[in-house]
């Protein structure tokens, strides 16, 4: 009786892993769309994409497609890609990176493609439409690293909104109180860190739910703006609200240089902050002392504690930093996009920056990339709508939120958010 | 370096969790701090190590008086400690954890890890660790997170480590390896304070024992002292260290499992090709060191695991597939391990607790309407029937303690006619008093013809309670042996050998412990 | 092994520093921005703050063995009462500040500080005056109906909060943070308008079926998330914001086809309802009011009888404190996150109604106005219990409709009223804060070991239990 049941431990144990026909599925599904929409419903025309305009100092030729055979050929390239991830889902084998992304790219020159061909006028400014794009994305990279700061270190920030809102806001004031666009920007970084650190002394201090916090906060900075514009900034908006804007600084020889000089070499200060922030926050979040404990108290608080790592004190210098810049992005509404504050003029970008943090999975550069995607999906939908397209301008609109809603669904890949994101450290 | 606690105190509102503890660790020795769980062992070293103020007392580092305001201060007097539950970011590497909070840079606050790996490397050779100061944390075994924790001490000088409660997810061969590691450190002069309330493993490194009960010291022993002697001061009574019950009558086998597997999310076979069967009035004690598959196998015949091969059948009935409603209404009753997380909801009062999976059954409901007058006379009933210390049938489930939460759970589980029960870890974190009236429940059930499987991974409740005992290892089965059978024997299994294999060896040295 | 053991036990909802089995079992919620734990592991100095699921949850509220006297100083009703009075104070500084006349009368201060002070005192307490006249009894009326027109303008605008709120309190009792009544509104409002417009049936059946229609969609809307955080596990508070914007789109979308379109029109709005799809006038046709409110006066008692009385609530409940202890107890934690999501959708489905067959009687994007986001300071206002839910909205309602003739008689921006209504709601969550302000004794600092409570007598919060 005693050892009869035993079974053979010889019987080795497989380590397949449990296979997933999520992401197959998932391929399979989008190719067929392709065929269908992108191949079979192409548009009989060329699509012509300009890099340069005549008067640039560097003129490059047009790229100039066929849409069918683009439309084709991605689409059979695409249902390759989607039988080859089968065929590795079913011995069992994961699917590598490269289809993941191969897949994604063609998706997008076929859908862009498809999308153009299909206009009144199948003609668009490539460098344009790129260089809007990131323009569009700068207060949005600006709110994800906000995110990326916050969340990191344990706290959930949902309130990026009011802190664009507030930055915005107070560059508008301030730069016009005093004349000049740089103080207007040292005042949106203050005024994020004011709405930082009521999140911080609420939701560190006084342990009161994360969200909850930024929600209310939302609201509050809404509220305050909205009656302060009322009641002073319209009343005399010459005195308050006609800030000067930022210069764009152009830097010699190199904006010049076809597609990427204007996107790289032709920005405000504000811009060339955006991509300075997203290396140093990278790099320090990596690679540095504080970084290392960051991450630390907000994937385990409780083991960093142990090593006399303060955790409350961490996460709320993080936070009030999250502030800095995140405010720094508000500035862009004020003083670079448009020289004058509106009633709720951020309009939802906190949220959609909250959904590129989450689309990054965390880390600054995958926000980045996000963000851009995100900037890049509104300013399609704004050119498309001066071409004339066949998709309806909202749904283009609601992609950023569509996308977000997979990723966190996991039809993207996987987000594995920080171990502590949201849950209070209580020291015992 | 010598360490010296006087008069420590530690209130947490009205609860004495340290009362007035003395204690001196002198340099090079191994001074172990013996006590049942929620003895107050572990407040103490978290007072220690600056995790918590004390409330009255003071701690002499060399005879100085020292204040801690944080494990900071305490590691910068030469304290490390080993936590129980380990301290390490689970997605870091070995040398991210090594280095955080002792962190060494370059310019500009850049990490040089570098540095760390030289350490870490250091430290491994000289103690025969073995660490890859590259490898995930999260994908090392448990014995060498522990190890990992050990070098986060040395490289911060410890000169007194802490170790809380080392062996409760150790192999008896693990553990065997930890002690070998712990002499080496004591010869190279460091100080251990050894937390534990396995009164063996006690005996066999300490130099000092001290003994803390309820919060106070009870008394100090030498390692030679009798084993049933240190458990008395432990426990503050003479204990019979076993329980007196009958003699099973085994009836009809209603309960097979056969083949069953179960999968892991990561693909691993947590349990693999287990078969066993459990018959009427009798008790089954699934033994093995924590996180071998027995969490998983209850789980399992619960309905509470996805990925399960095989079959489960209850009285011919298959209960494999079937929902978790359905095996409860099959007649399985279940005592999860952690009752605070799975077995309760805190915030619901005891009489909406004792009903917990009975709320949409008669007489608690009507279609989908409650009532409350038939859950308010449950309450009553169960409270006085099972002596659940508690304010009213209103008061949280959450304000009871261990004992008492534990015998909520155990009256619901019990207030329903069982085909099979089933209890994990039915009396962790539970006081003396508590055990014993628990565990003559659970015999009582036996008697009264249920089949019944208890998963422990104490050996004394394992062979307090089994009539015939298996022993899981990696989620394998290494047999099953009756109740009867020696320690060495069940710590030989525990560690991976089958069972007939462990019979013949234990058999060839017999005696080898007690 | 640690004293924690033997002690009461806060339950760990979702958190706590577990490193080993529940993260691993869990997974999915791992992923998760974690929500309830606030209460749970606010430790002994911290007293709970005021997450709506488990302060609500406890049946039995802190200090119930309390002296009433006590109960009073340290209760939650009072620290909501200074939290009302000290948000206006803060309001009524905010409106003195900006005013005119007080800056006029500030550039003198040092002369005549009175004139300041009064001033700031006129500007404020006028805008004040003007919010409650708006909002409740309007003393200058000639006849009765104008005296009470403004109370019954703040049952109307309470309507919508209400049954929104509702939706908000309900989820939040299944732990779930809905932030997506704004969404669930404008697709219940969606459904609800086009069954109003589009179909022409009989007095009675229409509207029915319009309140139907308003359920379904918000049920929908609600639903799709619950089942996408059942089965994915991705986070409720990013997916019903997400879906908040992708629902103003939609609607956008279908105000632009002819489906939707008012014939003729460029806009996006839609033809007007028919007279047989809208609520009925309550009290006649010089009121607004209509019986919308009786409907959120009814889904009121329905969601305190579902809450509390019925194994649907139990479950819910269940789900919402603890749901590893719901699963192993049996309860489907999957359906639960479904049914409570579509329940509160169904909920924010009739505060669509009630804007588009109540008081717009169209149907345009702008038809769940800014309720959806006010639904949940009133929920998080009203701790997530019906009635109390019941009692913020019309609190929020006679902010909101005074707010309206406060800015017409006084020029005080509405925006005014956000302001008051987020601070609210900040000041209550931090119940300490607001003690201190007022030097109020803290709860349990005599009554400690009783054990009253769960929360504010526990020494060490749930995670440290687990892992000291």
């Amino acid at each position: 009786m005693s050892t009869a049941t035993t079974s053979a431990p010889a019987r080795s144990a497989s380590d397949a892993t449990v296979r997933s026909w999520k992401n197959p599925i998932i391929l399979s599904v989008v190719a067929l769309f392709a065929l269908l929409v992108f191949a079979i419903g192409a548009p009989g025309n060329d699509v012509t994409f300009r890099l340069s305009e005549e008067n640039d100092p560097i003129v490059l030729p047009s790229i100039v497609v066929s849409a069918p055979v683009i439309g084709w050929v991605a689409a059979l390239a695409m249902i390759a890609l989607a039988a080859l991830a089968i065929l590795r889902t079913r011995s069992g084998r994961k699917i590598p990176v490269w289809v993941l992304a191969v897949f994604a790219v063609l998706f997008l020159i076929a859908f862009l493609t498809w999308v153009v061909g299909s206009a009144r006028t199948p003609n668009v400014a490539l460098y344009g439409l790129l260089a809007g794009s990131v323009t569009l994305a700068v207060p949005l990279i600006f709110g994800s690293l906000s995110g990326v700061l916050c969340e990191r270190s344990g706290v959930v920030n949902i309130a990026i909104e009011g802190q664009l809102l507030f930055g915005a806001f107070a560059a508008a004031v301030a730069a016009s109180l005093s004349g000049s666009a740089f103080v207007g920007l040292l005042a949106a970084a203050v005024a994020g860190v004011l709405v930082s650190l009521v999140l911080a002394v609420f939701s560190i201090r006084y342990v009161v739910n994360q969200v909850i916090v930024g929600v209310v906060l939302n609201v509050l900075v809404s509220g305050l703006t909205g009656f302060l514009f009322s009641a002073v900034l319209s009343e005399d908006s010459e005195r308050w609200n006609s800030p000067p804007r930022l210069p764009v600084i152009e830097i010699p020889l190199l904006a010049d240089i076809p597609v990427i000089g204007p996107i790289l070499f032709q920005q405000t200060i504000v811009g060339y902050l955006m991509y300075i922030a997203v290396a140093v926050v990278y790099v320090a979040l990596y690679h540095s002392r504080w970084g290392l404990r960051t991450r630390a108290v907000g994937e385990h608080p409780k083991a960093a504690d142990t090593l006399g790592v303060n955790v409350n004190r961490m996460r709320f210098m993080n936070v009030l930093l999250a502030g800095v810049v995140a405010g720094i992005g508000g500035s862009f509404f004020t003083l670079v996009a448009v020289s004058g504050f509106g009633r709720d003029m951020t309009a939802g970008q906190g949220y959609i920056a909250l959904a590129a943090l989450i689309f990054g999975r965390w880390n600054p550069i995958g926000a980045f990339f996000a963000a851009l995607l995100f900037g890049f999906a509104t300013n399609l939908s704004n050119v498309l709508s001066l071409l004339g397209t066949p998709v309806p301008d909202q749904f283009l609109r609601m992609l950023p939120y569509v996308v977000t809603v997979f990723a966190v669904a996991g039809l993207v890949g996987r987000s594995r958010a920080p171990g502590a994101s949201g849950i209070p450290y209580i020291k015992g | 370096m010598k360490l010296e606690l006087i008069g420590i105190t530690k209130r947490f509102g009205s609860l004495v969790a340290n009362d007035h503890i003395d204690l001196v660790v002198e340099p090079g020795q191994v001074h172990s701090l013996l006590g049942e769980n929620g003895a107050g062992k572990s407040t103490l070293m978290n007072v220690l190590y600056g995790l918590y103020d004390p409330t009255e007392g003071e701690i002499l580092v060399n005879d100085k008086p020292v204040t801690f305001k944080g494990p900071g201060d305490a590691m910068a007097a030469g304290i490390g400690m080993v936590h129980q539950h380990f301290m390490l970011v689970p997605v870091f590497t070995v040398a991210e954890n090594v280095a955080l909070g002792n962190e060494a840079t370059k310019a500009g606050g850049m990490l040089d890890l570098q540095e760390t790996r030289t350490r870490i490397r250091r430290i491994s050779d000289q103690y025969g660790f073995d660490v890859d100061p590259d490898a995930v944390v999260e994908d090392l075994p448990v014995g060498v997170q522990q190890r990992v924790e050990i070098i986060k001490a040395l490289v911060r000088d410890a000169e007194v480590l802490i170790l809380d409660e080392p062996t409760a997810v150790l192999t008896p061969k693990e553990t065997d390896e930890l002690l070998g590691i712990m002499a080496q450190l004591k010869a190279d002069g460091k100080s251990i304070v050894f937390i534990s309330h396995k009164l063996r493993e006690v005996k066999a490194v300490s130099d000092v024992i001290t003994v803390v009960r309820r919060g106070k010291v009870v008394g100090t022993a030498d390692p030679s002292a009798p084993t049933t002697e240190l458990a008395s001061l432990m426990v503050g009574r003479s204990v019979s260290l076993t329980l007196d019950k009958k003699p099973a009558t085994p009836g009809e086998v209603t309960f097979r499992v056969q083949d069953l597997t179960v999968q892991a999310a990561n693909g691993q076979h947590v349990v693999d090709g287990l078969s066993f069967e459990v018959a009427e009035g009798e008790i089954l004690a699934i033994a093995g060191v924590q996180g071998n598959g027995q969490t998983e196998l209850t789980e399992a015949i619960m309905g509470l695991q996805d990925h399960v091969t095989g079959s489960i059948t209850l009285n011919g009935n298959q209960l494999l597939g079937r929902s978790v409603k359905e095996v409860i209404r099959a007649g399985v009753g279940f005592v999860p391990e952690d009752r605070s997380v799975e077995g309760l909801v805190g915030t619901f009062s005891v009489a909406e607790n004792l009903i917990l999976n009975r709320y949409d059954d008669a007489p608690f409901a009507k279609g989908l309407s409650m009532s409350q007058s038939a859950m308010e006379q449950n309450a009553q009933e169960k409270i006085a029937e099972y002596d659940v210390r508690t304010q009213s049938a209103q008061s949280a489930a959450g304000t009871l303690s261990g004992g008492n939460q534990q015998k909520v759970v155990m009256a619901r589980e019990f207030s329903r006619p069982l085909k099979l029960f089933i209890a994990s870890q039915p009396t962790r974190g539970v006081d003396v008093g508590s055990i014993e009236f628990l565990h003559r429940r659970i015999v009582a059930e036996r008697d009264g013809g249920t089949p019944v499987i208890i998963v422990s991974t104490e050996l004394d409740e394992v062979l307090e309670l089994a009539d015939r005992i298996a022993v899981l290892y990696r989620g394998h089965l290494m047999g099953i042996v009756p109740g009867t059978v020696s320690r060495d024997v069940l710590g030989l299994m525990m560690a991976g050998m089958p069972a007939d294999e462990a019979l013949a060896q234990a058999h060839d040295v017999q005696g080898g412990d007690l | 092994m640690n004293p924690q053991d033997d002690r009461p036990v806060t339950p760990a909802t979702g958190g706590g520093a577990h490193p080993t089995r529940r993260e691993a079992k869990d997974a999915a919620r791992q992923d998760e921005i974690r929500l309830e734990t606030a209460a749970e592991t606010a430790g002994g100095e911290v007293p709970p703050p005021a997450v709506p699921a488990t302060t609500a949850g406890l049946g039995v509220g802190p200090g119930a063995e309390a002296p009433l006297m006590q109960r009073i100083m340290t209760g939650n009703a009072l620290v909501a009462f200074l939290s009302v009075v000290l948000s206006l104070i803060l309001g009524g500084l905010l409106i003195a500040v900006t005013d005119q006349e007080v800056a006029s009368a500030s550039s003198y201060f040092f002369s005549r500080p009175q004139d300041t002070i009064a001033a700031a005192w006129t500007a404020a307490s006028s805008a004040y005056i003007a919010l409650f006249q708006g909002s409740v009894f309007n003393f200058e009326g000639d006849t009765f109906t104008r005296m009470i027109y403004p109370l019954t303008q703040t049952l109307t605008v309470a309507t919508p909060l209400i049954c929104a709120g509702l939706g908000v309190a309900l989820a939040f009792r299944a732990g779930l943070f809905n932030i997506g009544a704004q969404g669930q509104i404008l697709i219940g409002a969606t459904f609800a308008g086009w069954v109003g417009f589009t179909l022409h049936l009989p007095v009675g059946i229409h509207l029915l079926l319009v309140i139907l229609a308003g359920m379904v969609g918000g049920a929908l809307w609600g639903g799709l998330v619950g089942l996408l955080k059942a089965r994915t596990g991705a986070h409720e508070v990013i997916l019903t914001i997400m879906f908040n914007y992708i629902a103003t789109n939609l609607v956008l979308y279908f105000l632009s086809t002819p489906a939707f379109q008012r014939p003729g029109s460029t806009n996006p709005i839609s033809p007007q309802l028919d007279a047989t799809a809208v609520y009925p006038p309550l009290l006649g046709a010089s009121f607004r009011l209509h019986w919308g409110f009786v409907v959120a006066v009814l889904a009121t008692v329905f969601v305190w009888w579902l809450l509390n009385r019925s194994t649907v609530g139990f479950e819910l409940r269940a789900v919402g404190a603890n749901p590893s202890a719901a699963r192993t107890a049996g309860v489907n934690v999957s359906k639960g996150y479904i049914l409570a999501m579509a329940i509160a959708g169904a909920l924010a489905g009739l505060a669509g109604v009630a804007q588009v067959s109540g008081t717009e009687k169209v149907l345009t994007s702008g038809v769940a106005a800014s309720f959806g986001f006010d639904a949940i300071t009133v929920a998080l206002l009203g701790r997530s219990s019906p009635w109390g839910t019941f009692a913020a909205g019309l609190l929020f309602g006679a902010f909101r409709a005074g707010g309206v003739a406060m800015q017409a008689s006084t020029g005080t921006s509405i925006d005014i009223v956000l302001v008051v209504q987020s601070l609210i709601v900040l000041f209550i969550a931090a119940p300490p804060l607001v003690r201190a302000l007022f030097r109020l004794p803290a709860p349990g600092a005599t009554r400690a070991g009783k054990g009253g409570s769960s929360t504010s007598t526990t020494p060490t919060p749930a995670s440290t239990g687990a892992a000291a």
